[in-house]
């Protein structure tokens, strides 16, 4: 683990957590103690805030609002350059002028999730009742938490019913659960390479990067910010395990298969020979500069026990019962943590409650992070879902 | 197997002067004003595009092929990528007034149970489907001895995706065994022109080379 060493002490500074509380390039909206976030946990969470961002404009009658939901490592910043590692907003190909969710004719919003640590309450976030973060204090939070916050920011924006709102991975769960929640509020819903409940293997996968962190003497049972250390190692292999279940195969092969990375022959060590060992120690090190471990532990355990049949009585058609919402599924065929199937268990139930639903499967050997690539069926098929329903909704071309 | 939409809907067309297909401008004769609609093989959602645009209907379609599937999203239609034979069990009774079979029939693996389940989720079910008994087919059969190919069917008989072929008379009566009551019925000429009305069947079944019939639920 030399290379990682090296490079996290050049990272040892990163502000990561200084986000938590005061975000760079955001906007924050603080909700008092007369406006408590109702968590699924039992507790009520006062104060809290939200960091968002917004791109385009509000028309006058407040019909063509599009809400992105993030990932589980994303953030605010779908489409503008990211305050921490200066690089491009992480959904840039998608959103934006010109783009399939266009901000020159859609207002986008997109923000910061509970639980996370770019500057909406969190674990790293400030407790007001000691002073501290709040580290392993916070509360357990979930999918639909995160969904709430999001209502309740609708609220203070005056928006009440979204043109659309989309969202991949833990984003699409974000957005299904937006579509059971708040159907009247939903006009259309783009759920992509997501699922209605998190998968046994996928429980698996997460638990180890949990285990990773807490393995590091460094967490300190989740109070590293008052004593001053930081699970970078921990952080850095969780990330390094859960990216390998973001691509494929083939895709891996296709970029690395069996090369050595500068060197012509095996070193006979531990050194990371291989340049996949590279990459992936690559990613584990760029990430731990900007994400928070106990944010980590909470985001991964939110997407664990989301499962939206089972607010249902088990059925999930009764989910989407009678919606109008229009939804369009997107899965991909290299996707094997939200296989495609997963997406089919959606149109279902979606077709069992009558409701318009379209679905495509996108071929790529990307994996799951091909919702986040170029990836040119993805955009035409966006595009042509959000200009139909543009104009089932009147919206014109430009506000 | 909803199959070869885009294929073989370009292959074996007869274009109207607006572009549009014959059987397509004919079954969409056949639905009403602002129905709501399925259309099960629905292609790259040409029929549905022409429902929309001219009859103003809700429409939703199915289709195996996931360019075809793909195409119609890229175009706002509300499809998924499905299977006849096993996804229309999911559709609840009753979800819409008329769900259409437009050249899929022949390429099903259960023909009775997919009319049947047509029957049961729509008021109406309209299917479109090559004849063959229509003569040149016949003639083939009886003179050269081998698998008939033509304009409109031109595949081999090891590659074509059409694995239950009928004529209008086997149609006919599995709409009476299904007990289905036969509203209209339509069938056109080797150039697209439609039949004599007060023709007979066997004139039909002999002259017509597709048929499209609009069927409800007996009584």
């Amino acid at each position: 683990m030399s290379m990682v060493e090296a490079d996290l002490s050049v990272a040892q500074d990163a502000a990561g957590t200084r986000e938590a509380d005061q975000p760079r390039d955001s906007l924050i909206v603080r909700f008092g103690p007369d406006k408590p976030l109702k968590l699924d946990a039992g507790v009520d969470l006062s104060p809290f805030q939200i960091a968002y961002k917004t791109y385009g404009t509000l028309n006058a009658a407040r019909t063509n609002a599009v809400l992105i939901c993030h990932a589980l490592t994303g953030d605010q910043h779908v489409a503008s350059v990211h305050p921490v590692t200066r690089k491009n907003g992480w959904w840039e190909t998608m959103v934006g002028p010109g783009r399939p969710i266009d901000t020159e004719r859609y207002f986008v919003i997109c923000a910061n999730v509970i639980g996370a640590c770019m500057g909406t309450t969190g674990p790293a976030s400030i407790n007001p009742k000691t002073g501290k973060p709040w580290g392993l204090d916070f509360p357990v939070i979930t999918i639909r938490d995160m969904v709430r916050a999001q209502a309740m920011l609708l609220d203070h924006l005056g928006i009440g019913t979204l043109f659309a709102v989309a969202g991949g991975s833990m984003g699409g769960m974000q957005v299904l659960q937006w579509a059971a929640s708040y159907p009247e509020r939903v006009f259309a819903a783009l759920p992509i390479a997501c699922a209605t409940r998190h998968s046994a293997q996928n429980i698996a996968f997460h638990e180890v990067g949990r285990q990773a962190i807490m393995a590091d003497p460094e967490w300190r049972g989740g109070r590293y910010l008052i004593e001053n250390t930081n699970p970078r190692r921990g952080l850095a292999v969780a990330r390094m395990g859960a990216h390998i279940t973001y691509l494929s195969d083939a895709a891996l092969h296709r970029k690395f298969g069996r090369r050595f990375q500068d060197r012509e022959n095996p070193t006979f060590s531990f050194d990371a020979d291989f340049e996949v060992e590279s990459y992936l120690r690559h990613q584990g090190i760029s990430f731990v500069e900007r994400f928070d471990a106990n944010s980590y532990l909470y985001l991964t355990r939110a997407m664990d026990y989301f499962d939206l049949a089972a607010d249902y009585d088990g059925v999930l058609a009764n989910a989407f019962k009678d919606t109008q919402t229009r939804i369009c599924v997107v899965s991909f065929t290299s996707d094997w943590l939200f296989p495609t199937s997963e997406s089919r268990a959606i149109v279902h139930a979606l077709n069992a409650s009558n409701a318009r639903v379209s679905f495509a499967e996108i071929e790529t050997d990307k994996g799951h992070d091909a919702f986040l690539l170029d990836e040119p069926e993805l955009f035409a098929i966006v595009r042509g879902f959000l200009d139909g329903a543009a104009h089932a909704r009147g919206l014109s071309v430009r506000p | 197997m909803l199959t070869r939409p885009s294929q073989q809907r370009e292959a074996n067309v007869n274009r109207a002067p607006g572009s549009a297909r014959v059987d397509l401008l004919v079954v969409a004769d056949m639905v009403e004003h602002g129905a709501r609609v399925l259309d099960v093989g629905c292609g790259d959602g040409e029929l549905l595009k022409i429902l929309t645009e001219t009859k103003d209907v809700d429409g939703r379609g199915i289709e195996i092929s996931r360019e075809g599937v793909n195409q119609c999203v890229a175009k706002g239609l509300a499809v998924i990528q499905g299977d006849a034979d096993t996804d229309l069990a999911d559709y609840p009774n009753d979800a819409f007034d008329y769900v259409i079979l437009s050249q899929t029939l022949q390429a099903t693996w259960q023909p009775r149970q997919v009319l049947e389940h047509m029957l049961r989720i729509g008021h109406f079910a309209v299917v479109s489907f090559p004849n063959f008994g229509h003569w040149k087919i016949r003639l083939k059969l009886l003179f050269l001895g081998r698998m008939p190919r033509t304009d409109m069917l031109p595949h081999t008989w090891y590659d074509t995706p059409n694995i239950h072929f009928c004529t209008i008379r086997d149609f006919r009566q599995l709409c009476e065994e299904i007990g289905a009551e036969i509203e209209t019925a339509v069938a056109l000429n080797a150039w697209g022109s439609r039949l004599r009305i007060n023709a007979p069947w066997w004139f039909w079944n002999l002259f017509g080379e597709q048929a499209v019939f609009r069927l409800s639920r007996g009584r």
